[in-house]
């Protein structure tokens, strides 16, 4: 897997993780841990319902001004002696990087971990023009030396357990002194590696949480003070940010900070975030460059039920609440973007003929426990459903389509139905066993892979009542 | 590869995207009931200790007690200009950032004092806006340990309130950094580890009156 | 009150016991049952798999069917689901929006069970005898949209003879999800087998719920097992006494 882009079909890559007995083991106890605390955080907030509805008016007012707004950024960025770069796919957004990099001769950066970063596949681009990208989050750290990809929006390194990553900082850190399991000594030996890196490096990459066009103010919202080092310290900062990240006014972020770090870490408040407007004489990198990106986005926009996806916070919220993704894992969806969101988010920025990525809308029981976790109420119930539609319009005729027409047909009379019942009926003989159906075939067949079926039974609903009304009399069971 | 071709592109594109789009209308910011100062101080306190950083509440005469207290045995101490000298105990190696420290020798210090802008009782957040007595960003990452002086008057109710008042220092082209409580990480089992990159100890000293 | 009994084809054709006792249950609360046998299906299967234009001409035959109803009753909360809160919306996605505004139209008059004997009749004790141990596991739609809360626990607390036993994580969706439970039948069943888990820890006889179709998936499970747990709709509990058990 890498960037947007899934390998394999939903269901496929979802068969072989759920049979992962330590995934599984680790994602329940994390979803778990983390949804209680999420009720809490957010429980103790008064008028929650009424923040989430404010965030999601929030968005869609700055995403229905979205020109005008960047247009803002744009200009207030420059004044405060920044540099704006606009990039309408993931190569020219690489690119852009790249050029900077190699104007300044830089080997190697930092970067604060960044999920577009990762969704426009930088660190591989930086690779072939010969510059080392360091992730410095510590998820991303594990990641990262272990050539793996990220499985969770929050906790990229989820699918890891202690031992894993044990053994691998052992091997790669080149600590001098041999580390415990204990994550207190495996988050010390990260500090030590990248201390020298923070202090010495020359550039840095980051993403934007948030970006406040009239004062063109860039955000970002962390918790190990690895996001400060990398926009603090360096002399040169580029960070990349989608075009839906940009808010009209400073005042909008309020409503946000109330709203993520409850949602996502589940924390009143996450220990760290830093603003900074263009560049600041004295204080931080003397040379800053925002690219807006926008890769897809701009399609998401121009669809009226889709466009609500760009909304996103990336709290994670919704994976941490989805049971599909407690079982399947984050590296089942095939993209940057796991669980819930990413099965809305992925397909749109690919476009719904991505056979591949047209089968995550499908990775739902269409719970809605999503919907109701979604700080900036996403309906990513409905959205998934509309987008069912969408792929089934690049399918053609399909067994599926085929035997959907012919059940339509069927319930197209009451009579008819009747009719299609009972020859159901008459013809089930031969799959029952023991009064049970035990084995269905075709398309079908998934269902009796783990359950039984009790088969038709002698009389539908509709004919007792009839016989009922013929002799005109209650029924009996 | 024309950037002010892509600008254009994506420009129209989000024109063509959003033209049969209504503006929505806004809800009003929902606020909590008026508090009193006594509970605000309170959930301030509340919540720094349950971010596991120092906390003490002294009169304006026991700052300088109770800096020295918090400095514990860290020496070498660096200094934001502006910051009220009479905060600062007797027998310390000051540092003063002018002209600028190189990250070496920030590196070398082991703790800083500083105020703050404002800070949010109801998330235990304090936000630095880099002012007089604050110091540029460096000062408050680099070093090991960060005492925070705050008068309680500076504490608010809410993350709106918070932001306000910082409108102006955000305006005028400032950064921000906000803190709460010290630096963290789940990222392993989701086990909370205190202190990665940042400064490992925070203690935060509210000044009465 | 004279109730238009909507009985989904799922039950008119694999339940007719819960159909049944769903007629048996409002008769004797003293109200007219109603069935208009031109009815079929509300459409849901077809538009959670994508197959909008086919859900809509069923939607547009409910609308036809029921147009005249004075309240209609489901003993289903995911197809009061789908006709209350995403009819409307699919048929905004075609551009029918004719159709959107007469499905709003008859939304206030649709009821699930449940929510109609408590909601809507205020009734919580419908007189009922069950002598067993029981649990009780919510429905993701008739939670989550049809927002139900704890009327099926108001009427099963009142039912005589009952034991109702509390179901661990009962929240979590049992991997259902129509179609989802054949296209992604790996998922699905790694849900269901820790629903089946939760069930069985609480001892149960059997687990009870306001929609057959999770009950089919739960059941199908607990047979596969050989558990010897068994599921059983609300309807047909809240109808039993001690004259007539139906379940």
């Amino acid at each position: 897997m890498s960037g947007l882009h899934p390998a394999r079909p939903f269901p496929e890559a979802a068969k072989s993780e759920v049979n992962n007995p330590q995934l599984r083991a680790n994602l329940r106890k994390v979803t778990n841990t983390i949804r209680e605390k999420r009720l809490r955080a957010v429980g103790e907030l008064p008028h929650w319902e009424e923040l989430r509805v404010l965030g999601a008016a929030t968005k869609d007012a700055s995403l229905a001004h979205l020109s005008d707004r960047l247009l803002e950024l744009e200009a207030s960025v420059k004044a405060r002696g920044g540099h704006v770069h606009w990039a309408r796919d993931a190569a020219e957004a690489r690119e852009l990087v790249a050029q900077i990099a190699q104007g300044h001769g830089v080997t190697e950066l930092i970067k604060v971990k960044s999920i577009t970063s990762d969704e426009i596949e930088l660190n591989r681009a930086l690779d072939a023009h010969g510059i080392h990208a360091i992730e410095t989050d510590l998820a991303e750290l594990i990641v990262q030396l272990s050539h793996d990809t990220p499985s969770h929006i929050l906790v990229p390194a989820i699918h890891r357990n202690r031992a894993e990553i044990q053994a691998l900082f052992n091997r790669e850190l080149g600590d001098p002194e041999h580390l415990s399991d204990d994550p207190a000594v495996l988050a010390g030996a990260a500090r030590r590696y990248l201390r020298q890196k923070f202090l010495t490096t020359k550039m840095a990459v980051s993403g934007a949480n948030f970006a406040i066009a009239d004062t063109g103010t860039v955000c970002v919202v962390e918790s190990e003070g690895n996001g400060r080092m990398c926009v603090t310290l360096p002399e040169v900062l580029v960070s990349i940010m989608g075009i839906e990240k940009v808010l009209g006014t400073w005042e909008d972020i309020s409503v946000f900070m109330e709203l993520l770090p409850r949602s996502s870490t589940a924390e009143r408040m996450n220990p760290y975030t830093s603003f900074w407007s263009g560049v600041t004489p004295g204080d931080g990198p003397q040379e800053f460059h925002l690219i807006l990106l926008d890769n897809g986005r701009t399609d998401v926009l121009a669809d009226e039920v889709g466009r609500q996806t760009l909304r996103c916070i990336r709290c994670s919220a919704c994976l941490n609440v989805c049971p599909v993704y407690e079982r399947a894992g984050g590296h089942a969806y095939g993209s940057v973007y796991p669980g819930p969101i990413g099965a809305i988010l992925t397909p749109q920025l690919l476009h719904m003929d991505d056979k591949n990525a047209n089968t995550l809308p499908g990775a739902s029981s269409l719970c809605g426990a999503c919907f109701d976790a979604c700080p900036v109420r996403i309906n990513i119930p409905q959205v998934l459903i509309y987008l069912r539609g969408e792929a089934n319009g690049h399918k053609g005729t399909t067994l599926e389509s085929v035997a959907m027409g012919a059940a339509r047909y069927a319930m197209s009379e009451g009579w008819r139905f009747e009719g299609a019942v009972k020859l159901a009926r008459a013809g089930q003989g031969p799959l029952v066993h023991g009064g049970q159906i035990t084995a269905l075939p075709g398309l079908l067949g998934g269902w009796t892979q783990s359950r039984d079926l009790a088969p038709f039974p002698p009389q539908s609903f509709r004919e007792w009542w009839r016989e009922r009304e013929a002799e005109g009399a209650g029924g009996e069971p | 590869m024309s950037n002010a071709e892509a600008r254009l592109e994506i420009l129209t594109r989000i024109n063509r995207a959003v033209r049969d789009r209504d503006v929505p209308e806004r809800p009003a910011y929902p606020r909590a009931e008026g508090q009193s100062r006594a509970d605000v101080l309170h959930t301030f306190e509340d919540r720094i200790l349950d971010y596991r950083a120092g906390f003490v509440r002294v009169s304006p005469d026991g700052v300088r007690e109770a800096v020295r207290a918090a400095l514990g045995d860290a020496r070498r101490v660096v200094v934001p200009d502006g910051l009220d000298p009479a905060w600062l105990p007797d027998g310390l190696d000051v540092r003063r950032d002018t002209p600028p420290l190189t990250h070496a020798q920030l590196d070398g210090v082991d703790s800083v004092v500083t105020s703050c802008a404002v800070a949010v009782a109801r998330t235990g957040t304090i936000i630095l806006d880099h002012g007089p007595g604050q110091g540029r960003r460096a000062l408050t990452l680099v070093p090991d340990l960060h005492v925070c002086v705050i008068h309680a008057h500076q504490i608010v109710p809410d993350v709106l309130d918070g932001v306000h008042a910082v409108a102006g220092a955000v305006r005028a082209g400032r950064p921000l950094t906000w803190l709460s409580g010290g630096s963290a990480t789940s990222d392993i089992e989701l086990v909370r580890v205190e202190g990665v990159h940042g400064p490992r100890t925070l203690r935060v000293i509210v000044v009465d009156g | 009150m004279k109730i238009d009994l909507f009985i989904t084809c799922l039950n008119d054709a694999l339940f007719p016991k819960t159909g049944q006792a769903t007629v048996s249950l409002l008769e004797r609360l003293g109200h007219e049952v109603r069935f208009n046998a031109a009815q079929t299906c509300c459409g849901q299967m077809h538009l959670n798999t994508g197959y909008r234009a086919d859900a809509l001409s069923l939607v547009r035959k409910f609308v036809n069917d029921f147009r005249d109803a004075e309240v209609i009753v489901l003993p289903s909360g995911s197809c009061a689901a789908m006709l209350r809160e995403l009819a409307p919306d699919a048929a905004h996605w075609e551009g029918d929006e004719a159709l959107r505004s007469e499905v709003l139209e008859l939304s206030g008059r649709i009821y699930e069970l449940s929510e109609f004997l408590v909601k809507k009749l205020g009734v919580e004790d419908v007189g009922a005898a069950y002598p067993h141990r029981v649990t009780y596991h919510p429905t993701c739609h008739a939670m989550r949209s049809l927002h139900v809360g704890d009327a099926p626990l108001r009427l099963l607390r009142n039912v005589r003879g009952l034991t109702l036993l509390p179901l661990p994580h009962a929240d979590e969706c049992c991997g259902f999800g129509g179609t989802f439970s054949v296209k992604n039948p790996d998922v699905s069943t790694a849900m269901l087998a820790d629903k089946a888990r939760h069930i069985l820890e609480t001892g149960a006889e059997a687990c009870t719920a306001g929609d057959n179709s999770c009950l089919m998936h739960i059941g199908g499970g607990l047979h596969r097992l050989r558990s010897g747990a068994r599921t059983v709709h609300l309807a047909e509990i809240l109808a039993s006494t001690p004259g007539q058990v139906w379940a």
